[in-house]
């Protein structure tokens, strides 16, 4: 009995996953200790184990997986060779789990109150009308609108960020002992990416939970969980209170991560490194036709609501925005992917020596676009070769040798080999995929070019690499660039001019530094302070970081 | 690379029995009528209604025709009709359905509106029709059967190139300036391989029975030119008297079916580029 009441909530004791009985180890030998209402993070890149670690808590591995050695225990009690029954109760009850889709954690064809319901009909034996009183309380305790309705909405008519906060709410409705969040918030924007994680240590807090807190992103950890552990290839590699683990990293790939974190890059010299206006957007309305009714039409949406802006020659130009600001369809129009409702896109190509302006964009030497999503972006069925040479189909002045030249030279460039061009897609990691979508995009040399989320699917680490690259690249051809995107860390690594877009119109121009430094619209504010950017930390009073804060 | 192991005995066992039917299959298509043994029009009233036996090795029907000999000309007629129709169907099936996949807005809604009211006959009743315009003939069949059958392709194809159509390389490929008939040849269809192939080997199966179930109306092919359809349909009156008569043509229908999906699982997979290394 006192043993349980000294253990701490979670011990992870050398703890091995493998495939199959013996085969490669994915967790080798992980210590870990999480003691009562404290929020702990794995940090780690896709591939360190750092999930799979979390799943053998709760026996959740995936089929070939099995945990090999090691002790899990919860409040001193061995999970790994508990009964599947007892297991069953502790899931949900005591250890709750957050997983990283909002779109897809929630089951679409089930009302929010059900949902909600499960957790509390299975673990307890609580009367139908208190349980509904307890939801509606949760629900008021997060802040979502109307929860009456709530109740008897499907998951469908929610945002992602309300979705997690739904799910979040529903498994804090069972005071669990421990809650372990798998990159919660990484497929949300920035803004709302605050809200959630600031929600889920309130209610941590208020009920005593203990957080496993899984992530890539080491700069947004730091930031919540008072201490940090570092997994690379399996193996925890370091670990320590998370300012530490920040300011002085001890193991050298730790120092990779920190790293990684987006710094600002010396800004360019305006005025002569860029030349005039490339694209001029006057005025640019851009409606969506609303949906077809039986007997009417919906109104049409605006995403784009009067957009006038510049991208000069040479230069990056970043549009900045949180989801459904309208700043994907404005680039997609860019492109010529959708035509604007009304307005002009006037683009200054360059021919015969001169410049002269034309209200029409072609692809090809003018524009090309590279898309958030590596795994879609390039056909499953090419090969890198194959995909990169396809823009080449449209140069008429080039041979068939030299075109190969062309795309063996730029893959060579985006830091791909000779032995890539025979790859097929789904053999190449996400960092590699990017290379390739970028190489299809500038192997015609365009003029240019739309990034529209680049590196947000990637990890830190590759994502710094990915945006060097394109810097690289950028100042060898002096393409301009759209570069679109929430990441606010990114986009201080490589933009010249920031726009700031809010329900479909501009708020904010100015110089990067102009913009980050002293940004004048309230929303431009906003947007910064969510984003945790790592030098205005440091700046603003050295490691204040909110996990101090609490424990102060 | 876990389902690379996993996959590839069971891939190879596919491949190697689907391929083997089909090939006796398509063997038979081809030199059945040279090796039979006897004349399938070919009389002898003695021997009627018997069971297997040295002459007859797999007995002879109701008016002493030999069964085998039957059976080995009726797979080159099954087979020509059930790969003909299939041919067809999907032929136009993929035209219409990437046409109204692709293009959307009123060409979608034109040609949905004519399938939809396609689909709501059942196929059998949709052939039966058609077939009284063109005859019950072996064309007539082909014909009847594969009307009957695209507005099934026509669905399925559409479902998958309106999801493959949102994926983001079919967008890149237009930037590139890429025309609309490149893009949907070189990105959208080789990318709905996989469900079509799938529908393709079940119609084939689909097509073998209705071919039967039309000549047991009398409008398949006309008898006394034998198919495994009219051979099963024909041998109904006499399945307490000689049931290996209705076995033979069942067993020959069933083990096509089940090497042709089998066949079809193997290509499908071998098609699948995450298959490949």
């Amino acid at each position: 009995m006192s043993e349980r009441e000294t253990a701490p909530t979670l011990e992870i004791s050398g703890l091995k996953v493998t495939v199959g009985a013996k085969g490669e180890a994915i967790v080798d030998n992980l210590d870990l200790v999480v003691e009562g209402g404290e929020i702990v993070a794995v940090v780690g890149e896709s591939g360190s184990g750092k999930t799979m670690a979390a799943r053998a808590i709760l026996d959740l591995l995936p089929s070939p997986l099995t945990v090999a050695s090691g002790r899990i225990r919860l409040a001193g009690e061995d999970l790994v060779k508990m009964a599947p029954a007892r297991l069953r109760r502790i899931r949900g009850a005591h250890i709750g789990m957050v997983f990283q889709e909002p779109m897809v954690s929630l089951n679409p064809s089930m009302t929010i109150g059900r949902q909600m319901a499960e957790g509390l009909r299975l673990h307890t034996k609580l009367p139908a009308a208190e349980i509904r009183d307890r939801i509606l309380a949760m629900l008021e305790r997060i802040r979502i609108p109307d929860p009456q309705r709530c109740l008897s909405a499907y998951p469908h008519e929610f945002s992602g960020g309300m979705r997690q906060r739904i799910m979040l709410a529903s498994v804090m409705l069972l005071k669990p002992d421990l809650l372990i969040a798998d990159e919660p918030t990484t497929a949300l924007d920035t803004l709302v990416q605050r809200e959630v994680l600031d929600l889920m240590v309130e209610l941590a807090r208020e009920n005593g939970t203990a957080v496993l807190l899984i992530s890539h992103d080491l700069g947004m950890v730091s930031h919540y969980a008072r201490r940090v552990v570092v997994m690379q290839a399996g193996k925890a590699v370091e670990t320590g209170l998370s300012g530490d683990v920040l300011r002085n990293p001890r193991n050298a790939y730790t120092r990779r991560l920190v790293d990684a974190l987006p710094r600002r890059g010396a800004a360019r010299s305006p005025g002569d490194a860029f030349g005039g206006a490339l694209v001029e957007l006057e005025d640019i309305v851009i409606d969506y036709p609303g949906r077809q009714r039986m007997f009417r039409r919906d109104p049409p949406k605006r995403a784009v609501d009067g957009v006038s802006l510049q991208v000069r020659r040479g230069e990056t130009l970043a549009l900045v925005g949180a989801s459904g600001s309208g700043k994907t369809t404005l680039g997609r129009s860019l492109v010529g992917l959708l035509a604007p409702t009304a307005g002009r896109i006037v683009f200054h190509a360059e021919e015969g020596g001169e410049t002269r302006p034309r209200d029409k964009i072609g692809g090809g030497r003018d524009t090309q676009i590279i898309f958030q999503d590596p795994y879609s972006s390039l056909d499953p069925r090419q090969r890198v070769f194959d995909i990169v040479a396809e823009p080449l189909r449209h140069a008429r002045d080039m041979n068939r040798g030299q075109r190969a030249a062309r795309v063996r030279e730029v893959l060579a460039e985006v830091g791909l080999g000779e032995d890539f061009a025979a790859r097929l897609p789904h053999q190449l990691s996400g960092g590699q995929r990017q290379r390739v979508a970028i190489a299809r995009a500038i192997v015609r040399r365009p003029a240019f070019v739309v990034a529209d989320e680049p590196v947000s699917a990637l990890d830190m680490t590759v994502q710094k690499q990915i945006l060097a690259l394109f810097r690289d690249l950028q100042s060898r051809y002096g393409f301009a660039c759209l570069f679109v995107s929430h990441d606010l860390g990114a986009v201080e690594q490589v933009a010249d001019r920031v726009a700031v877009m809010q329900d479909g119109r501009i708020v904010e121009t100015g110089e990067r530094d102009e913009v980050f430094d002293r940004p004048k619209h309230p929303y431009t504010r906003a947007l910064l302070d969510a984003a945790m950017l790592l030098d205005r930390r440091f700046a603003a009073g050295g490691s204040e970081s909110a996990a101090e804060r609490h424990t102060a | 690379m876990i389902a690379t192991v996993f996959n590839l005995p069971r891939l190879r066992l596919n491949g190697l029995i689907g391929g083997a039917i089909a090939g006796i299959l398509i063997f038979l298509a081809l030199f059945g009528p040279a090796l039979a043994p006897y004349d399938p029009l070919a009389l002898d009233l003695p021997a009627r209604l018997t069971g297997p036996s040295a002459a007859h090795w797999l007995g002879a029907d109701e008016f002493g025709r030999d069964v085998l000999s039957r059976l080995m000309y009726g797979a080159r007629t099954s087979a020509w009709i059930a790969f003909s129709t299939d041919l067809f169907a999907l032929f136009a099936g993929v035209i219409i359905g990437v046409a109204a996949g692709y293009l959307r807005g009123w060409v979608d809604r034109i040609l949905m509106m004519f399938n939809d009211a396609l689909l709501a006959f059942p196929g059998l009743l949709l052939a039966l029709g058609i077939m009284a315009v063109f005859g019950a003939s072996r064309g007539g069949i082909i014909i009847a059967l594969g009307i009957a059958y695209t507005p099934v392709v026509v669905r399925v194809v559409r479902g998958t190139v309106m999801s493959v159509r949102e994926r983001e390389f079919v967008e890149a490929s237009r930037v590139m300036g890429n025309s609309e008939w490149f893009t949907m040849a070189r990105h959208v269809l080789p990318n709905c391989i996989a469900p079509l192939l799938v529908l393709a080997t079940t119609m084939f199966g689909w097509i073998v029975l209705a071919e039967s179930a039309l000549s047991f109306l009398g409008l398949g092919v006309p008898p006394p030119a034998p198919s495994w359809g009219n051979m099963l349909s024909t041998a109904r009156p006499y399945v307490n008297q000689a049931p290996f008569l209705i076995v033979y043509p069942g067993l020959c229908i069933s083990i096509t079916l089940l090497g042709v999906n089998m066949l079809g699982d193997a290509l499908r997979d071998w098609l699948d580029p995450r298959m490949r290394t």
